[in-house]
């Protein structure tokens, strides 16, 4: 997995509330059986009108934006549908991080996976941020090691993670073999817990 | 649960895992790419229900990346040694309507599957919960995932519902008071006296949901409702072993008076059927009711979603419900497409025919249901009214096959999301009950199904 340490780069606004992975990325282009190429389809239906051009009405495609790679978005961010395409959208757009009031769960734990550091922050701070944006694009430094988003003209916000996600990331391990280690207790457990479905 | 794991998290075995054509190629193409085998096939069984077409010739998909991807879930399948009920099999349909059904789901269990309304199989008090396709590669690797503890949330619903009032009516009427993110970072348990009272397959409705409270999974205890619905079920225990799966399942509920992080209480009897009238599942109003205005928001970014949903919907503030008129009607999904759900729907369709304005189908959930449906002869009843009678899959839920909306058009749906696109780009859904959806295809608009006259 890829790791995540600290980033500085451009902030996208995207101020709208309980944007759903529907929206992040619509089900036609699910079909896929490939991890990667999903950043042109990216907010389909929101960023590009009925004949396929974009919609300049959309932020993101907005040239102030152009090679953002932190998107700042309302609450509850990645609700819906578990499909991890919506985070490999976001990664293959370009974005490393976001930052919104709150995520929802599933969506927040594919980020993870995929090396996306989702940031929490206050909706003080949020509101902070947009307002700044209003003013003139923004770049920020999100640190994992410190927990904290920064500005160069002094503007500071603690975040809290969760400390195993926060080792996974800093450090980009492989779950899979970690749990594998646990082979021993694993085995263990199937020994004593025997199921009820019926063989057949 | 195996062991502690790293850092405060835990190492939780996972008792069944299942697997369907469109979160799972990527995890397979992993496990190759590490070389690595499905850990407990066994316990993995796979369905093709999400992209599939519910008509015609279903082994011959016309729509080439749906066919690659079906290939893909044969050949991966094969490869691995794990069970798929194909096309052409009995037990095809939707993957949460099947895993009850087959009786794979059972309590006490912990279960996934790499689709957000895995939540369904809560409702015999098995913890279930949707994942990523990371995570699916995790589990068929490791038959294990990494968790932290949840928080959790006590759901009451005291009180009995009224006639015509429905387990989705429940449902709604809760994710409109706690909001879409109501329940985040927590697991509900729905207790009280009307979720007793209700059927296993009215409370799979509700467990079904509990993620559109944002919650990852619901559950309820398991009790006699539960036994008399699992036993002799194909893969449940039989004989000797049914009967101490039973000693151990009675013991699976909530001590008396224990503590959860937060408690939320409906009074059952005062809920009327329910219908959106937004683009996220919280908006939502009694059919008695009418569409709010972004005026009485409270606040300017709930007046910014309001008001971008009715622009979205089309409707105008103070709009009643009953007086929105529909073009099509959905009955289908893993929240709403079970036998008892296709008997409602055909009651109040009876001897009725639909409006000439609306375009109706009907997608039962699994082979099974389907079959079971025509034994009664459900299906006439649909196709004398003007409904078309579909092959069982996930359909128009979120239109990955051909079944979807046209932009503009409006639909009563039996479903689980009413997000923007969710149904066909530019689509416009209202969810509601089987019978709410079956009344409003008969009169071409909402109608308290409260009131029907039905013809039986």
């Amino acid at each position: 997995m890829q790791s995540f340490t600290v980033h500085t780069g451009i902030v996208a606004v995207l101020g709208r509330d309980n944007i759903d992975t529907d929206q992040i990325i619509p089900k036609q282009f699910l079909k896929r059986i490939e991890r990667t190429g999903y950043g042109d389809v990216l907010f389909f239906d929101w960023r590009y009108d009925r004949s396929g051009e974009p919609d300049p009405a959309f932020p993101l495609n907005a040239p102030r934006y152009g090679g953002a790679s932190i998107l700042l978005a309302g609450k509850n961010f990645g609700c819906g549908s578990s499909r991890e395409h919506a985070v490999w959208a976001l990664r293959d757009y370009g974005f490393r991080a976001i930052i919104a009031p709150s995520f929802a769960d599933i969506f927040a734990n594919n980020c993870l996976k995929n090396g996306v550091l989702t940031v929490a922050l206050q909706p003080a701070e949020i509101a902070q941020l947009m307002a700044r944006d209003s003013a003139g694009v923004c770049r920020l430094t999100v640190d994992l090691e410190q927990c904290q988003v920064s500005a160069e003209d002094g503007f500071k916000a603690r975040f809290a993670v969760d400390a195993f996600t926060r080792i996974c990331l800093l450090e980009g391990l492989d779950e899979i073999g970690m749990t594998l280690k646990h082979e021993a207790e694993i085995a263990e457990y199937e020994q004593r817990r025997q199921g009820f479905i019926q063989a057949q | 649960m195996v062991c502690a794991g790293p850092e405060g998290s835990s190492i939780l075995y996972i008792d069944l895992h299942l697997v369907h054509e469109v979160t799972s190629p990527q995890a397979f193409a992993g496990l190759r790419e590490a070389g690595r085998k499905v850990r407990r096939p066994d316990l993995t069984f796979a369905t093709l229900d999400h992209n599939i077409p519910t008509a015609g010739n279903r082994m011959a998909i016309e729509d080439a990346l749906a066919r690659t991807q079906v290939e893909a879930l044969r050949q991966n399948c094969r490869d691995f040694g794990v069970r798929l009920f194909d096309l052409d099999a009995p037990e095809q349909g939707i993957v949460h309507v099947i895993g009850p059904e087959l009786g794979l789901t059972q309590p006490g269990m912990t279960i996934v599957c790499g689709d957000s309304h895995t939540s369904t199989h809560g409702a015999f008090g098995a913890l279930a919960f949707g994942i990523g396709t990371s995570e699916v590669e995790h589990v068929l690797a490791t038959q294990c995932l990494v968790q932290k503890k949840p928080k959790s949330m006590l759901v009451r619903f005291p009180g009995a519902v009224g006639a015509g009032v429905t387990a989705k009516d429940l449902i709604l009427a809760m994710i409109a008071k706690i909001g879409t993110d109501g329940a985040s970072g927590h697991v509900i348990e729905y207790a009280g006296a009307a979720i007793r009272a209700l059927s296993m397959e009215a409370r799979m409705t509700i467990c079904n949901m509990s993620i559109e409270a944002g919650a990852r999974a619901g559950m309820i205890a398991p009790d006699q409702t539960t036994f008399n619905y699992l036993k002799s079920r194909r893969f449940a225990p039989q004989g000797k072993a049914w009967e101490k799966a039973e000693q151990d399942w009675s013991t699976l509920q909530s001590d008396d008076g224990a503590h959860f992080d937060s408690t939320v209480e409906i009074d059952a009897a005062q809920i009327a059927p329910f219908v959106t009238w937004g683009t996220n599942p919280g908006m939502a109003a009694p059919v008695t009711g009418e569409v709010p205005s972004p005026d009485r928001a409270t606040n300017e970014s709930e007046r910014n979603s309001i008001g971008r949903a009715l622009a979205y919907m089309g409707l105008q503030p103070y709009t009643r419900i009953e007086d929105i008129a529909i073009d099509r009607v959905f009955i289908g999904s893993c929240t709403n497409a079970r036998l008892e759900d296709i008997r409602s729907a055909a009651r109040v369709v009876k001897g009725y025919k639909i409006s000439s304005s609306v375009q109706a189908m009907i997608v039962p959930g699994s082979q099974q249901v389907k079959h079971a449906a025509e034994q009664e002869g459900l299906h006439r009843i649909f196709t004398d009214a003007g409904f078309e009678w579909r092959e069982s899959g996930c359909s128009m839920c979120l239109g990955m096959n051909p079944d979807r909306l046209k932009p503009g058009e409006r639909c009563a749906s039996t479903s689980n999301r009413n997000f923007e696109g969710r149904q066909g780009a530019g689509g416009r859904t209202h969810l509601v009950s089987p019978a709410m959806a079956a009344a409003a295809a008969v009169t071409g608009r909402f109608v308290d199904v409260r009131n029907w006259r039905y013809k039986d």
